[in-house]
């Protein structure tokens, strides 16, 4: 009995050095920040420091963050769109096992895709229902690569 | 015991999610330090620090990469290997016959054996050599010529250039190295060869910028291809003096370079069996890279050779220099946007159809030597001989330029198949000249 309670005790301590070690390493690696618009949150792992400069210089800089072309703008699917690449991405640079360049996948360009037509609707709503457009035949970027970000290293 | 065995476990999971979230945390922290890009400053370094290994110390990353410059990969058509082109390519023996070329032609390797194989070529045993050789081959030229020139980096050029390759080898220990691109107090690259010095102030005081001087006037990027510049070029080893020259007076064209060597009645040596004044195509990279879209595009040497790599999340210069062929994926798709096979399908195919060219060329210009030889055999005279002669000389530039560049053609695709192209002429325009001399069963005047 006596035993049991010197264990509790040492749980609770355990248990409340990993729930500090852990909210530590969140606010360390800056979590919050990844819930949040601010662009420079994307270049905290560095691999993106190419992008983040490009776009910078690119046309959409002043009307157009990293998170309004790569994930949705409702909720919740923004978020869930957010925790996912952010799965990916922290196992990537953790695990350093990825292509490089680095590539989007087919899942976010669709996302992308969706992005340039949300805002240029107007503009784009005649040609936006063609077959090769909504195939990814034929997508925005192709054409206009250097709208967001275009980096040449 | 049994009631213990919930608490015991709950300990045992608790410190397994504490170590792994440690271990995370670790990660994190050292990526975030390689991402501030930090080096470690071990020892100083100096003009007097010739040997890489110094340099090694404070620039691990890029020191290791230099190392592996002694590896050998092949591509499909080139490779860094130790064999003769004479072996598996008989016709160049032929085609450079008379001439040390002819006795020992072999692939060339990495930076890491530019000393070791210059000494161990028969090119360099068998036949003397000035020490305007080692202009290229050896870290720390630099140095050698100012302490050799008491200060002056031209004098001393000069006076080492003049010297038997022997007396000049004993003033120097290492291969091609850092101290040969990169400035030691900040490590910004630099040019150290005055052969590129004199001649690329020819060049841009053809375009109007009268003494031009590269360390002082070039921008980081045509920095990034100059330093290579230095010695993948085409040059020769001009009068008495053998001084290093790269022959620019009338731009970086093969033909540029042609009209310079025939005005000044230059010959790298005579041919042994048609008697022509020969030129050999050294390796114009430089040159014929210039004519290519890359060039045009600004991409420059090291953006192929020696493309941004990440270590971690430090963004570091790849100085394992070697073909982009080996490392399509950082060297082509950060600009080309398509899949690695893709890239590599389109090089070869380059390279191929350049290989093609090359393959009739040889064919070709040995046509027009057996040409010139039955025509010596029919008694012609010198003064008969003279055409198909310069003829042999122009045809074989052009296929030696293309043969000696290493790229297969990349560098440049259509400005090389149009110099095939016109090898192939050249050399078929004198084989007829020579058959038109005194035909058999004929006698012309």
């Amino acid at each position: 009995m006596r035993s049991s309670s010197w264990l509790r005790w040492v749980s609770a301590v355990g248990f409340g050095v990993f729930v500090g070690l852990s909210l530590f390493t969140f606010h360390f690696a800056e979590g919050l920040s990844y819930l949040s618009n601010d662009p420079a949150a994307c270049k905290n792992c560095h691999i993106m420091n190419e992008q983040f400069d490009s776009w910078v210089k690119s046309s959409h800089h002043t009307v157009a963050s990293c998170n309004d072309c790569h994930v949705p703008a409702t909720f919740p699917d923004k978020y869930f769109v957010k925790a996912e690449n952010g799965w990916h991405h922290s196992r990537a640079f953790t695990l350093q096992n990825f292509h490089e360049p680095i590539r989007i996948r087919p899942t976010n360009l669709q996302e992308l895709q969706h992005n340039c037509i949300r805002c240029h609707s107007i503009m784009v709503g005649d040609i936006a229902a063609h077959r090769d457009v909504e195939d990814m035949q034929a997508r925005c970027t192709e054409c206009h690569r250097s709208a967001g970000h275009l980096t040449t290293n | 015991m049994r009631r213990l065995m919930p608490f015991l476990l709950t300990i045992a999971a608790t410190a397994a999610a504490t170590w792994a979230v440690a271990t995370l945390l670790l990660n994190i922290s050292q990526r975030k330090q390689e991402g501030a890009y930090q080096y470690l400053r071990l020892v100083e370094i100096t003009e007097e620090t010739i040997d890489p290994s110094l340099w090694g110390r404070n620039f691990p990353r890029a020191y290791e990469g230099y190392l592996r410059t002694s590896d050998t990969v092949r591509t499909r058509y080139g490779g860094s290997e130790a064999f003769s082109k004479l072996d598996t390519d008989p016709a160049w023996k032929r085609l450079f016959s008379g001439y040390a070329f002819g006795v020992d032609y072999r692939e060339e390797r990495g930076h890491a054996f530019s000393l070791e194989d210059q000494k161990t070529t028969l090119r360099t045993s068998q036949f003397k050599q000035p020490g305007a050789c080692l202009q290229c081959h050896a870290g720390g030229m630099k140095q050698v010529y100012e302490s050799v020139g008491g200060g002056d980096l031209q004098k001393g050029f000069e006076l080492v250039c003049a010297m038997p390759l022997d007396t000049a080898w004993k003033y120097v220990s290492h291969p091609i190295a850092c101290t040969d691109c990169h400035n030691p107090a900040d490590m910004k690259l630099r040019i150290t060869r005055p052969g590129f010095l004199n001649a690329i102030k020819l060049v841009k005081a053809r375009e109007g910028i009268p003494n031009y001087d590269p360390n002082t006037m070039a921008t980081r990027q045509e920095m990034r291809t100059f330093v290579c510049g230095q010695c993948h070029v085409e040059y020769y080893f001009k009068g008495e003096g053998k001084i290093v020259t790269y022959p620019w007076h009338n731009g970086l064209t093969m033909d540029g370079a042609e009209a310079y060597y025939d005005s000044v009645g230059f010959k790298d040596w005579t041919h042994k069996e048609t008697g022509a004044p020969m030129l050999k195509a050294q390796h114009p990279e430089f040159e014929l890279w210039n004519q290519g879209i890359h060039a045009r595009s600004g991409v420059a040497c090291a953006d192929c050779h020696m493309p941004y790599m990440r270590e971690g999340a430090a963004k570091i210069t790849d100085h394992h220099i070697r073909s982009p062929l080996l490392n399509v994926s950082r060297a082509c798709l950060p600009c080309h946007h398509f899949p690695e096979q893709e890239m590599l399908a389109r090089a070869e195919a380059i390279q191929s159809r350049t290989i093609a060219l090359l393959d009739r060329g040889e064919i070709a210009v040995l046509a027009l030597c057996d040409a010139i030889l039955a025509a010596m055999r029919r008694g012609a005279t010198e003064q008969e001989l003279a055409g198909p002669r310069a003829l042999h000389r122009k045809a074989q530039w052009r296929l030696d330029y293309i043969s000696a560049e290493n790229s297969s053609g990349f560098h440049a695709p259509q400005e090389a198949a149009r110099i095939l192209a016109e090898a192939i002429d050249y050399a078929r325009q004198g084989q007829l000249q020579a058959e038109l001399i005194r035909p058999s069963g004929l006698s012309v005047k």
